[in-house]
């Protein structure tokens, strides 16, 4: 039992980060009808603004200490971060150290920048080439987005910690009557699990609750009677796109301390997020939530070592059999509508 | 006994009885069409006869055998062709392609796996499908891209892609919508013309009346997915239940 | 002769030439010289092309002529190498049971993945093509490893059965042949400053890929190639012509994995060794792009991109800073390096970004790839020509469909 706890709060965090990135994915699809293989590089992005600002704030300059001295007996010289020198070493450590909290602010704003930039200047061309075109236009784009990544920060994983006060982790099993020590789950993935849970039910609730999100809604069920009604979609559909790559933004900010951020860790989401989608139901939004944390925990139950006995290898290869069992025996998915990308 | 036999066919999408127990006889060599207001479930019949659609209950009889449950390209080789109502053709292939795809499907069946045969050596199909497309006034267009055509044009391609296979059945979904009444008026010629050359049955959806009475041997009135008169041209005008049909949709 | 029209035949002519002529023709440049790292003349490189063309030639059946995205084409070429490998060490180190065992594993494979993935189509079967490579790739990285060997891979071992060869003597290497020929074997010709190396690999390989892009020529211009193109146009209206397009497309789909394997079977009958990085779906996405970038649906457009991007992939990734800084030493010192700043990150190791923008490029622009880049060009220039006698001819563009 407490095996199974572990296994499901084990794969809630990726699970996560796949309901992200495919809640946005969907979103895209939905409105714009595009197909974007470069989602998964937003993702990396925004992993990437995490080690940006943690980076910006830890820009020293260099001063040499007379009194204390290296092992070849030279002046040491000490690297001391701009910030501290401005505000102190105590407000200037707690600020690095919250770095990665932080870039959720310096991210929007980027995100949202890069997806207008992104929409206006090369998605609104492909709303009406075929999806074979969309596919491939947009694995291009992913390429440069990563290769220009790899230019800067090079080829390396970039570790990128969380705050101390998360470092720990949390004793559910001690929680839920169990022997102490059964289920830890470290503090940060329970961070991550619920600023996923915030932000979908942000997007669900903007969706749902405001004027715009209805005649998005309304725009993604039927865009021609909706264009007929003289409202402009499509500025409404830039809209989402920016705020879907937001979404993957945040997502990939929030992942930095989990994973170390390197440049190809988007494609590697990527491929398994389209899977998440196309199982969840091309088009729509609760199925791709849902299928990104039934595939993070069903990947996690797979690594367990009593199934890798019987089966081994299992989860290496469990989310593309349950992709292909899905999608010959529900082929609209496990949530999907009809006539959504069947032509 | 006619060629084409619907019996008590019921199609129901969610809560609305798109076909209500319709039943149609269609003798053979004969033109049948099928009129009614907009959204009778006319479109929904042809689906039917296609395997687009298969009907929750009832029967549909085609030369002695049920079409109920099968393929489209089953139902084809049956000797069923098919006019849509916007012209489905091969948009990226030359006008002389498209023919020469039925004219194959006609000789060599549904399939024929045969990558090393050599188009250019196919003098005989060639030749159908040049004949078909001179039937339709196509011949010089025959290297133009489907695509790139007017849309009159890809209507006549698409019936000499039907022609082409001399069905047994001819079925027209709106053949002369949007044309000028020049073209129609051709139309309407070619369809006379092929019936007594090739003796082929068709069964034409069309709201231009002028097109009906032309053509039609016999008439089905469809109403709310249901034949409420089947009768020769000359009895259908002036019917009351004809008139309230049509009145009833005016009046909504 | 070969039954081909005058058209094609001119072209068939034209790339056997380029082939049997390619180790002049791709090292322009004399040895020593600054520019004779853009020589691609050489064996390995030589290899690579032909194989990277057979790959993108069987694709190019698929994606071209049908219009089905598979995103998981390299888990034939995987296969066929695995086999490849299987039968040097099991029977003889001779290339020819290995090529056959290559194709035909392949093809077996590849008819179970079509048959599923085929049930579907558009993006769903662009992902399950992409699942079931990425599966066989994970399986081939770590359950299977007793018949892949795992992440290291497999060669030829000396102590391996191989029934047919006599046994090596203690300390030789085993190397992949053809009746006595080995593979590696090489003529050099001296002209002047000029070097010519003639690989026997490269001809073998060669050879199959005059074979490959025949057997695609004609299957372009058979009903079966018209009727894959009606699939491409409008699968629905094929059906209710009355053809069931699943046997063309499946066939298509085998077809195309059968060339997989042949390439796949080939690059080991080259270097002998394989590993599961060989079915990566990044493999997949390469043959993807050479496809588009080269022409998908034309004939000879998958050789250029795969010529192309292999090409790219040695020549320019090779280049560093230094080369940039003996190209521009003419330049004043700071421009110099301002110069050499700009173009640096684009060239050695970040050849990938100028593929990506290259490939957007392409996407964007010219759709019809490298091939519809020339016709314009041809066009153009011909335009030109013309506009003296003042008649604007437009009709010229009524050219052989699937050129």
């Amino acid at each position: 039992m407490d095996a199974i706890i572990l296994q499901i709060l084990n794969g809630l965090d990726k699970g996560s980060a796949y309901a992200l990135i495919a809640l946005g994915l969907t979103l895209i699809f939905g409105t714009l009808g595009v197909v974007n293989f470069a989602h998964g590089a937003l993702f990396m992005l925004g992993a990437f603004c995490a080690v940006t600002l943690n980076k910006l704030l830890t820009l020293s300059f260099i001063t040499i200490d007379e009194t204390q001295k290296d092992f070849l007996g030279n002046p040491l010289k000490v690297e001391t971060p701009y910030i501290e020198g401005w505000f102190g070493p105590e407000v200037a450590g707690t600020v690095i150290e919250w770095s990665v909290p932080l870039a959720i602010l310096f991210a929007i704003p980027i995100m949202i920048l890069v997806g207008l930039v992104m929409e206006r200047g090369l998605i609104k061309y492909f709303y009406k080439r075929p999806h074979a075109d969309q596919i491939l236009v947009t694995f291009g784009l992913a390429i440069v987005l990563q290769e220009i990544i790899k230019y800067f920060y090079g080829a390396n994983p970039i570790p990128t910690p969380a705050p101390s006060a998360f470092s720990g982790s949390f004793d559910f099993g001690a929680l839920l009557g169990f022997d102490p020590g059964t289920i830890i789950y470290p503090y940060w993935r329970l961070v991550y699990f619920g600023f996923a849970a915030v932000v979908i039910a942000g997007v669900f609730a903007f969706l749902r609750y405001t004027t715009f999100g209805m005649v998005v809604r309304a725009g993604m069920a039927d865009r021609e009677t909706v264009g007929l009604l003289g409202i402009n979609i499509d500025k409404r559909f830039t809209i989402m796109f920016a705020l879907a790559a937001c979404v993957a933004g945040l997502a990939g900010v929030m992942y930095a301390p989990i994973n170390s951020p390197n440049y190809h860790m988007g494609m590697d989401f990527l491929v398994l997020s389209f899977v998440v989608v196309v199982v969840g139901g091309m088009g729509s939004l609760g199925g791709a939530v849902a299928a990104g944390f039934l595939l993070g925990v069903l990947e996690s139950f797979a690594s367990m070592s009593q199934v890798l006995n019987v089966l081994p290898g299992i989860n290496q290869i469990i989310i593309y059999l349950v992709a292909i069992i899905v999608l010959l025996t529900r082929p609209r998915g496990l949530m999907g509508r009809k006539g959504v990308m069947e032509d | 006994m006619g060629i084409l036999e619907v019996q008590n066919v019921n199609k129901r999408f969610g809560g609305l009885q798109a076909l209500d127990r319709v039943n149609l006889n269609v003798e053979a060599g004969t033109v049948h069409a099928i009129i009614g207001p907009n959204g009778a479930g006319k479109s929904t019949l042809l689906n039917c006869f296609v395997g687009r659609l298969t009907p929750d209950t009832g029967s549909v009889m085609f030369d002695g055998k049920s079409l109920l449950g099968r393929k489209p390209h089953e139902i084809n080789q049956h000797g069923v062709s098919r006019v849509f109502q916007t012209p489905e053709i091969f948009t990226d292939l030359t006008a002389l392609e498209n023919v020469m795809i039925p004219a194959f499907a006609k000789r060599d069946g549904a399939y024929k796996l045969n990558p090393f045969a050599r188009v250019a050596g196919e003098s005989e199909i060639r030749d159908k499908a040049e004949e078909a497309l001179k039937d339709v006034q196509l011949a010089d267009k025959r290297h133009q891209h489907a695509g790139e055509m007017s849309r009159g044009d890809k209507r006549r391609l698409e019936m000499a892609m039907c022609l082409v296979q001399e069905p047994k059945l001819l079925l027209l979904d709106e053949p002369t919508a949007g044309m000028a009444r020049a073209d129609t008026n051709r139309t309407i010629d070619l369809l006379k013309h092929i019936g007594e050359t090739r003796g082929i049955t068709k069964v034409v959806i069309e709201h231009d009346m002028h097109v009906v009475f032309s053509l039609a041997d016999k008439i089905s009135v469809l109403a709310q997915g249901h034949v409420i008169v089947e009768d020769v041209p000359e009895n259908i005008k002036g019917h009351p239940k004809v008139r309230e049909a049509y009145l009833g949709e005016a009046q909504v | 002769m070969l039954k081909l029209d005058k058209k094609d035949m001119r072209l068939f002519i034209i790339v056997a030439l380029m082939t049997i002529l390619a180790p002049f023709i791709l090292n322009p440049f004399p040895e020593g010289s600054g520019l004779a790292q853009f020589n691609a003349g050489y064996p390995d490189l030589m290899q690579r092309f032909v194989i990277f063309g057979i790959f993108a030639i069987g694709f190019n059946i698929l994606f071209g002529l049908t219009g089905y995205l598979s995103f998981g084409h390299a888990a034939f070429l995987g296969v066929g190498s695995y086999a490849a490998i299987w039968m040097m060490k099991l029977l003889t180190m001779n290339v020819i049971p290995a090529i056959i065992a290559s194709v035909a594993i392949a093809g077996v494979f590849a008819l179970v993945v079509g048959f599923i993935s085929l049930r579907r189509s558009g993006i769903y079967f662009s992902i399950l093509t992409l699942a079931f490579a990425q599966m066989s790739f994970a399986m081939a990285y770590s359950v299977l490893t007793p018949i892949t060997g795992g992440e290291t891979g497999l060669q030829p071992k000396v102590n391996d059965p191989r029934i047919l060869d006599a046994a090596l003597a203690p300390g030789a290497t085993p190397s992949a042949g053809l009746f006595g020929l080995e593979m590696r074997d090489s003529y050099e010709l001296a002209l002047g400053n000029w070097l010519f190396t003639f690989n026997f690999g490269y001809y073998f390989a060669a050879a199959l890929m005059l074979v490959a892009f025949y057997t695609s020529m004609r299957i372009f211009r058979s009903p079966f190639g018209m009727m894959l193109r009606g699939v491409k146009s409008n699968q629905q209206r094929l059906n209710y012509t009355g053809l069931n397009s699943k046997p063309y497309t499946l066939a298509a789909f085998v077809i195309s994995g059968m060339y997989a394997g042949l390439a796949g079977g080939l690059l080991v009958a080259m270097d002998t060794q394989v590993g599961p990085e060989r079915m990566f779906w990044t493999a997949s996405g390469e043959v993807v792009l050479m496809t588009i970038l080269g022409g998908a649906g034309t004939l000879i457009g998958p050789v250029l991109g795969a010529g192309f991007i292999k090409y790219m992939e040695n020549i320019i990734s090779k280049i560093n800073e230094s080369i940039l800084h003996q190209w521009f030493y003419w330049l004043p010192d700071g421009l110099e390096d301002l110069v050499v700043g700009m173009i640096y990150p684009f060239i050695g190791k970040g050849w990938h970004l100028t593929l990506g923008i290259m490939f957007m490029l392409v996407v964007i622009f010219l759709p019809g790839g490298l091939v519809e880049g020339g016709q314009r060009i041809g066009r153009w220039v011909r335009g030109k020509g013309r506009k003296a006698d003042a008649t604007g001819d437009k009709k010229s563009t009524a050219s052989t469909p699937a050129e």
